[in-house]
């Protein structure tokens, strides 16, 4: 069944062909982002005659991508840190007491998973208002972390539930307290979930427009996507600047996923097969 | 302490017991502040003429679902949603499925190939979607490509058309989405035993035959899952929209979720805006759950 035959060649032939046509928006990506604005006017599709490289300062600056990479570095960073540390302990204690109650929060959780979160979010959005919380990092760490706990509790649970008691048994019996033994002898066996909940919540929170737009549009906190959105917005149609942008905005992804390629796509799907 | 004590405290501390309850506090009252709190207030506004900067709503029966059905905008932006989902759910997972098909085994550029077609789900959608609304302008490659071969015929201006503009955003979503699908097809057919298919090999089974009769019935649990999500994401479409066509040409490419952003956000109607929420949010509940369990029903049955 393992033989390389004819018909294998031919299968690995046309997916290469599939494969090349799915970069085909990469391949305008970058050969866009490195013209002048007359060559990118009159010719936006031939091959570059050079290298334009200060499209990208332009849209570094003009876009303000410095101050937007630093802001998603900081909500998708602390949203991921809440929704590991909150959910973790709270999964923990919903695994380690079963009874009603535990059942009861469990079904609370996975019942929030299913339902969607759009018709929260108008009276959300009135109500972080009055008390001040749109627009800041603060209340869009909280939107996040309370639209995807459900998931992070629901992960960490089924995690907890597998794991052998012995270790924190015993952690106990050496006179540790509660705290002491989820820090120092749970958390660290978690880890292949906190990977997933990690990449998985991260990736969705980095990449996340809608509710940063409703939250954080035309402030100082605004997140790549956001700042791209705008940038758009101001330079309409001069796609070698907006292609800059493009490309700078997805770069730290990219990298991600270069280095990580393997893990990200196993944490991603183990987000998924819930 | 008295010694009688002690021996109780270890057993508790032995069955785990004393994990404090004070533990599920900050996840549940996230939750119930931002999911259930939300969703119930969000289903009351709904029936409301809510400006969302007065104190006070009015209810209003179910003028906004009137209204929802009667606007044109609405209506069509309900047709559109649907429309899309359909086509793109088809599409996303009859190609998610054939690449997973074709890259099983064997390949020598299998790892190469699949971190080719993952590499659009981990990218903004909004950033992503500028490209092909450049590859879709009028000047833009796909153009260029029908002149060079001498289709100059089919030329238009595809995100500015009334009858094409959705369909680029179809193309945009499918393209994002079918990495995703094939890597749950590929998670699935791992987990095939290859004597199942060798055996039926054997037994003289074709290639058709034994993928009806083999892969497809113990793929069931992927298809369930990559059909039921990209329902969902499908139904809930924004970045692209906005990204590519905004919505136009004069609403030809209007979703719900871009609707409710722009009645509640832009023309301040924040009562209507959550009673096309409502209409999303039920469309969303009923596709998904009636999927996950006529799916899940064909799973035993295999």
């Amino acid at each position: 069944m393992r033989r390389y035959t004819g018909w294998t060649l031919v299968r690995e032939v046309l997916l290469i062909l599939l494969a090349i046509a799915w970069m085909i928006p990469f391949y305008f990506l970058v050969i866009v982002a490195v013209k002048p604005d007359a060559e990118a006017l009159q010719s936006p599709l031939s091959f570059p005659d050079s290298l334009h490289l200060s499209n990208f300062s332009t849209a570094w600056n003009d876009a303000s991508l410095d101050r937007s990479l630093v802001n998603s570095l900081i909500i998708t960073g602390g949203s991921v840190l809440a929704l590991i540390a909150i959910g973790s302990i709270c999964a923990y204690a919903i695994a380690r007491r079963p009874g009603r109650m535990s059942t009861t929060l469990y079904f609370l959780f996975v019942l929030a998973i299913i339902l969607p979160f759009q018709l929260g979010l108008v009276p959300t959005y009135a109500v972080m208002r009055d008390f001040g919380l749109v627009g800041s990092y603060l209340g869009i760490i909280l939107l996040y972390t309370g639209i995807w706990m459900p998931f992070s509790v629901f992960l960490y649970t089924g995690f907890v539930l597998a794991l052998p008691k012995e270790y924190e048994e015993a952690s106990r019996v050496d006179g540790a307290s509660a705290l002491r033994t989820f820090r120092r002898v749970v958390f660290p066996l978690l880890r292949p979930v906190t990977g997933t909940v990690a990449i998985f919540t991260g990736l969705i929170i980095w990449n996340d427009f809608f509710l940063s737009l409703i939250y954080l549009n035309g402030t100082d906190k605004t997140p790549l996507p956001v700042a791209v959105y705008s940038f758009v917005g101001a330079f309409a149609s001069r796609w070698n600047l907006i292609f800059a942008a493009v490309i700078v905005s997805l770069l730290p992804i990219m990298i991600f996923f270069l280095v990580a390629q393997r893990h990200l796509i196993r944490g991603f799907t183990g987000g998924i097969k819930t | 302490m008295s010694e009688r004590a002690a021996p109780a405290r270890r057993r508790r501390r032995r069955s785990g017991g004393t994990v404090p309850w004070v533990w599920v506090l900050p996840a549940v009252a996230v939750v119930l502040a931002f999911r259930y709190v939300a969703t119930g207030a969000g289903t009351w506004y709904a029936f409301t003429d809510w400006d969302g900067i007065s104190r006070h709503a009015t209810w209003v029966g179910l003028d906004n679902f009137h209204e929802i059905f009667e606007d044109p905008a609405a209506r069509g932006a309900l047709v559109h949603t649907l429309e899309l989902a359909f086509a793109f759910v088809i599409t996303a997972n009859v190609i998610g499925l054939g690449i997973a098909l074709g890259l099983h085994r064997t390949l020598k550029t299998r790892g190469l190939l699949r971190a080719i077609f993952f590499l659009p789900v981990v990218m903004s959608s909004l950033a992503v979607s500028y490209v092909w609304q450049f590859i879709f302008s009028y000047t833009g490659p796909l153009n260029t490509l029908l002149d060079t071969v001498g289709l100059e015929s089919l030329k238009r201006p595809w995100t500015g058309d009334p009858t094409w503009a959705l369909w680029t955003i179809f193309v945009v979503l499918v393209w994002q989405f079918v990495g995703l699908s094939m890597v749950m097809y590929l998670a699935g057919l791992e987990g095939i035993p290859e004597e199942l298919d060798e055996a039926s090999a054997v037994d003289g089974a074709s290639t058709f035959r034994r993928f009806r009769k083999v892969t497809l019935p113990l793929l069931a649990p992927a298809i369930t899952v990559s059909v039921t999500l990209s329902t969902i994401y499908g139904l809930g479409v924004f970045d692209q929209v906005l990204a590519v066509t905004g919505g136009g040409p004069v609403d030809a490419s209007e979703t719900l979720a871009t609707q409710i952003y722009k009645q509640t956000f832009a023309f301040g109607r924040f009562g209507y805006g959550t009673a096309l929420s409502l209409v999303l949010t039920v469309l969303i509940t009923v596709l998904a759950v009636s999927q996950l369990f006529v799916l899940r029903a064909r799973e035993r049955r295999m």
